[in-house]
């Protein structure tokens, strides 16, 4: 097992930080390149016109599922030294409902925000400075919250975990669940007259 | 998409393809850039055993600030203070990557011709108006982010390629508020 190559847990090191620079240029290029650093072009999935948003995230996470899945397979990674986000089943539910909201009215997440403002959209700009102001709010109104914020947790629990079944098994349904969304997309652009390209 | 379809699009969407830049090359396939973005993502967890993130970027940033302005009162909220104290946002992981998200988005507008300043908007609002929509979504989004312990990037992306429960549980309660808020904020964008 080679990989991961460096400890999470050492990530304040140097070396470490010059890998999060490479990789976060080679995301903001990506992003930009998909034409998610504009917010109309996002805004576009919740209204059916252009469903970039989805497309590009299911590829993303099956890509990056399969190779966890092969390079594991290979004996080339050892998955469980990496880090998986804890479940806390009714925080990340409501949290995501909040979230949800909050992305129509931005058109932008919090990533795509830097990538709109480094292109010099204002309204990107203006995302990012209330991300900063709802994540100090969150944080002045932490004390009631705390007891929401730690209910429910779950650990690490992953499908494979949950449903007893292999990892092989949950990969092969997220694969399936991926082409089976992008062939409806596609379907919903083409009957929509939608342009997904440009 | 065939000739018909073209035509139909253009006429359906006049005002949408007015208010899009005309400058700059079309934006690259979605699955070519989704592919990319999986392959960052598998090298960060092959090379530093971790996924991507952004909201974490703006909590550490957010709490920097706080800590500048009001040390004590930092330190006493264990939300701002589990944030400090690690050599302060440049050492922070995520708060390197975004800069590197910035840079990178910035180099790719740069070399399609993409880049430039304006607000995008739909065509029945103002931009005084979009500004506005715009922060205050940041601020929702930021709300969200932090109760669910992660944005697009960290929940989504990242614990969804790692299969882990809660994180789908975000992707689905995100997409269907989103798309149930959608017809409230309709006048922004159509």
């Amino acid at each position: 097992m080679i990989f991961p190559l460096i400890d999470a847990e050492a990530g304040a090191g140097g070396a470490g930080l010059g890998v999060a620079l490479v990789l976060g240029v080679a995301f903001g290029f990506a992003l930009e390149r998909a034409g998610l650093g504009s917010a109309r072009k996002l805004a576009g999935q919740f209204y059916g016109r252009d469903l970039t948003v989805l497309k590009v995230m299911f590829s993303a996470i099956v890509t990056a599922a399969l190779g966890v899945f092969w390079l594991s397979r290979l004996g080339l990674l050892d998955a469980s030294r990496v880090y998986v986000p804890p479940t806390y089943l009714l925080p990340q539910a409501v949290g995501g409902a909040v979230f949800g909201v909050g992305l129509v009215a931005a058109g932008l997440c919090p990533g795509t925000s830097c990538v709109a403002a480094a292109t010099g959209r204002r309204d990107g700009l203006a995302v990012v400075g209330g991300m900063l102001l709802g994540v100090l709010l969150f944080a002045e109104a932490f004390p009631l919250l705390a007891s929401f914020y730690d209910s429910t947790p779950r650990g690490t629990l992953t499908f494979p975990n949950l449903l007893q079944v292999s990892p092989a098994v949950a990969t092969a349904a997220l694969v399936a669940m991926a082409l089976g969304m992008s062939a409806g997309a596609e379907r919903w652009e083409r009957r929509a007259g939608a342009g997904g390209g440009s | 998409m065939s000739a018909t379809d073209t035509a139909s699009a253009s006429v359906a969407l006049p005002a949408a393809r007015a208010r899009v830049r005309a400058e700059g090359r079309p934006y690259a396939s979605p699955y070519v850039t989704g592919v990319g973005i999986g392959l960052v993502l598998l090298a960060a967890f092959a090379v530093m055993g971790r996924g991507l993130g952004a909201s974490g970027a703006f909590s550490s940033v957010a709490a920097a600030g706080v800590g500048a302005v009001a040390p004590a009162h930092a330190a006493g909220n264990p939300a701002v203070a589990e944030y400090l104290g690690q050599g302060g946002p440049l050492r922070d992981w995520l708060v390197i990557e975004i800069a590197g998200v910035v840079l990178g988005g910035f180099a790719s507008a740069w070399l399609a011709g993409r880049l430039g300043g304006g607000v995008e908007r739909g065509p029945r609002v103002g931009d005084g108006a979009r500004l506005a929509y715009a922060a205050g979504g940041g601020v929702v989004m930021g709300i969200g982010a932090k109760l669910a312990r992660g944005c697009t990037s960290g929940q989504a992306l990242t614990g969804g390629a790692l299969l882990s429960v809660g994180s789908w549980l975000f992707i689905a309660t995100a997409f269907a508020a989103a798309y149930a808020a959608a017809p409230l904020f309709r006048r922004e964008w159509t």
